[in-house]
């Protein structure tokens, strides 16, 4: 079956577009766009474009997010006098930068963080409302709200940066700039302000939580490509009636270190490893610059960090260097 | 486009050329890479020089090609020993036509020596001839900044006592030194304060999106360079513009960037990357950058900022502020400027502010 190793789907089915289920709630109403089908959007995933579902929550959604990123993009334009050329060269340079420190909470003048304000109202709009979409389509298909609690870990950080944090600071001027290179500027310039962000335990959790996200991903796609010769991919019927693919694949945790998920805990425990990611991180982020105002010295105190006492061996060093 | 025989016979024949000649592609270009890599080495070789206690990665990378390359400016440099004067020798107030008041005690023959040689490290062949014009003045105010560097910062310009600097050490045949800055903020009329000083490609901010404002807040207006809370928990307030922020971090970082690429050096050459705060860890180049600091501030208040109203405006930037010295004006780049070289034993005149002394 070499059909089966390779990093793209190698089968795809073609028959009248699958328009999904209607039932009582009328979602075929709201159901808009023709599908299509495309090749190259197959090799990926299912080849299948469309319908899509957007509700009202969808369309606020979209509203107010295009009017978040038309805000950003013409105060970028504005700030290159209006010159395409130079939006264009400098994009990544360019952003819509949070109000200057003195105005507080207050709303600062239009230049100087006022359209910052704007925005990130229009984006919490948005993010919120694709939120109460996300809920809604589960509540819709009676599935369980797992996807939507997960999105909220991601809003919970999201929040903290934006709203929750700068509420507690006393100031808007603490967000977060929306540009490519500014954001970025900002992150480092937050941990250094801070006493290196590395010692925050918080932080180091949502490292932990992060890179075990991605090899228990790694680990379970792995693990089900390689017994789906079995029918190690149909995991469904594999959690309620255990077969040969579920054995192998329990067998070869169990020898590898002793221990193996199920069928069904493995996606406990990337879920909650995926969602644990922002939670912790988010932790981390509010109590920075609210309780702890110097992370390194707060690790060494509290035997986090080891506390480097004397003689560096520095008066084996040129002065000036050699 | 391609003859109906060969369509028919590709479809009667069909073959999957596509998954074997991507591997192909792929295990061969790795072996290619591998190869070249084995047998040419890296193709940016780099040298680590150590700059502190083993296992703290406190190491400054370069490139070999670079760190093999003296500055070529330097290889430039002339110089003329000094004339031993002798009783009786002439002094250039009465030796010399027009001779330079702040020089005339000299004796001729090094009055001379010095004009002439000036001229030649400014690339002014005019310099000094007698008229009292804006070069003139320049030239008078920048002999004395020269002699307050070596007597009054020598800490900073003369470490070791075999260094020193002169008029070559920023001009290196330039009428106008590299390396000087100007004002470039606002950086755009659309916004107003923390937005208006960032986020563009500027000299000032190395082409990065850090604030350009860095060495005009530090280097000019000698504001606190200070970010770091010494204690884990500090009662403060962002908004009162004393307490330190996340802006005022990112403006330190401007100025330490600058700093790195004005001397080819990175952060752990002054600092312990774990507690950049924490003097104690720090290295003794900090203590040399801290004293420059100070030094800088003092050239551009005190020697450079009176000169607005004697240059011309071709002269100036274009907010009409006077050029601006920084690290890079004497580095160039390099940790040290000249390499290092003795520049002031051939110098006295230009060593202290007092009558030189020959030896």
């Amino acid at each position: 079956m070499p059909e089966y190793q390779n990093i793209f789907t190698q089968v795809q089915v073609r028959g009248a577009p699958e328009w999904g289920m209607d039932n009582e709630l009328n979602m075929m109403e709201e159901r808009a766009g023709r599908p299509r089908f495309s090749n190259l959007i197959g090799w990926l995933g299912n080849a299948q474009l469309g319908p899509i579902y957007l509700g009202s929550f969808g369309v606020i959604s979209l509203a107010t997010g295009i009017l978040w990123l038309n805000i950003v993009g013409f105060n970028m334009l504005a700030q290159v006098g209006w010159s395409i050329p130079e939006f264009i060269r400098q994009l990544f340079w360019l952003a819509l930068e949070p109000p200057s420190p003195k105005y507080g909470l207050s709303m600062p003048p239009l230049n100087d963080g006022g359209w910052y304000i704007i925005a990130s109202f229009f984006l919490l709009v948005s993010v919120m409302s694709w939120w109460v979409r996300s809920y809604e389509l589960a509540r819709m298909h009676r599935m369980g709200k797992h996807i939507a609690w997960a999105f909220l870990s991601a809003i919970w950080l999201f929040l903290v940066l934006g709203l929750f944090r700068p509420l507690l600071m006393g100031s808007w001027s603490e967000g977060v700039p929306y540009g490519i290179f500014p954001h970025l500027d900002w992150t480092t310039a937050f941990s250094i302000r801070y006493g290196n962000l590395y010692y925050n335990p918080f932080h180091c959790l949502s490292i932990v939580f992060l890179y075990g996200s991605v090899l228990l991903f790694a680990m379970h796609g792995a693990t089900i490509l390689a017994v789906s010769r079995f029918g190690g991919d149909r995991e469904l019927e594999q959690i309620v009636d255990r077969g040969t693919a579920a054995e192998r694949a329990a067998l070869f945790w169990r020898w590898t270190m002793g221990f193996n998920a199920t069928m069904e805990g493995i996606h406990r425990w990337a879920w909650w490893f995926a969602v644990l990611t922002p939670i912790t991180g988010g932790i981390g982020i509010l109590l920075t610059g609210t309780v702890v105002d110097n992370w390194f010295i707060w690790a060494q105190e509290h035997n986090f960090a080891p506390s480097y006492l004397g003689d560096y061996g520095y008066e084996a060093y040129v002065t000036g260097g050699n | 486009m391609l003859p109906k025989w060969y369509d028919r016979w590709i479809a009667e024949n069909p073959k999957d050329i596509y998954g074997p000649a991507i591997l192909i592609g792929v295990v061969g270009g790795a072996v290619l890479v591998a190869a070249l890599l084995v047998t040419w080495g890296r193709p940016l070789p780099v040298e680590a020089v150590q700059t502190g206690p083993r296992g703290t990665g406190m190491s400054v990378t370069k490139f070999v090609a670079d760190a093999a390359t003296p500055d070529p400016t330097a290889a430039a440099y002339s110089t003329v020993p000094p004339v031993v004067p002798q009783i009786g020798d002439p002094r250039a107030a009465t030796g010399v036509p027009n001779a330079e008041p702040l020089l005339a005690d000299l004796t001729v023959a090094n009055y001379e020596r010095l004009v002439n040689q000036m001229r030649i490290w400014t690339g002014i062949p005019d310099l000094l001839a007698g008229e009292e014009n804006y070069q003139t003045v320049v030239a008078r105010r920048m002999i004395q900044m020269t002699q307050n560097l070596n007597e009054n910062w020598s800490g900073h310009v003369n470490p070791n006592g075999n260094a020193g600097v002169n008029c070559y050490t920023c001009h290196r045949g330039q009428p106008v030194p590299s390396g000087v800055w100007f004002k470039v903020t606002p950086v755009s009329n659309a916004t107003a304060g923390w937005a208006a000083v960032q986020n563009r490609v500027t000299p000032v901010s190395g082409s990065t999106s850090l604030p350009s404002d860095a060495l005009e807040k530090y280097l000019l207006e000698a504001e606190v360079i200070a970010v770091h809370d010494l204690e884990s928990r500090v009662a403060q307030n962002v908004t009162d513009g004393s307490s330190p922020t996340w802006q005022n971090a990112e403006r330190t970082f401007s100025l330490m960037n600058y700093f790195d690429n004005a001397l080819g050096v990175n952060c752990v050459f002054c600092h312990n990357s774990r507690a950049f705060y924490d003097v104690s860890q720090n290295t003794p180049q900090w203590a040399l950058a801290q004293l420059a600091i100070g030094m800088v501030q003092e050239l551009n208040n005190d020697y450079m900022v009176p000169l607005t109203e004697v240059l011309p405006p071709e002269r100036l930037g274009a907010q009409g502020d006077v050029p601006k010295i920084g690290c890079l004006t004497c580095h160039k780049g390099y940790q040290k400027p000249m390499g290092g070289m003795d520049m002031i034993s051939d110098w006295p005149e230009l060593a202290s502010s007092a009558p030189p002394v020959y030896q």
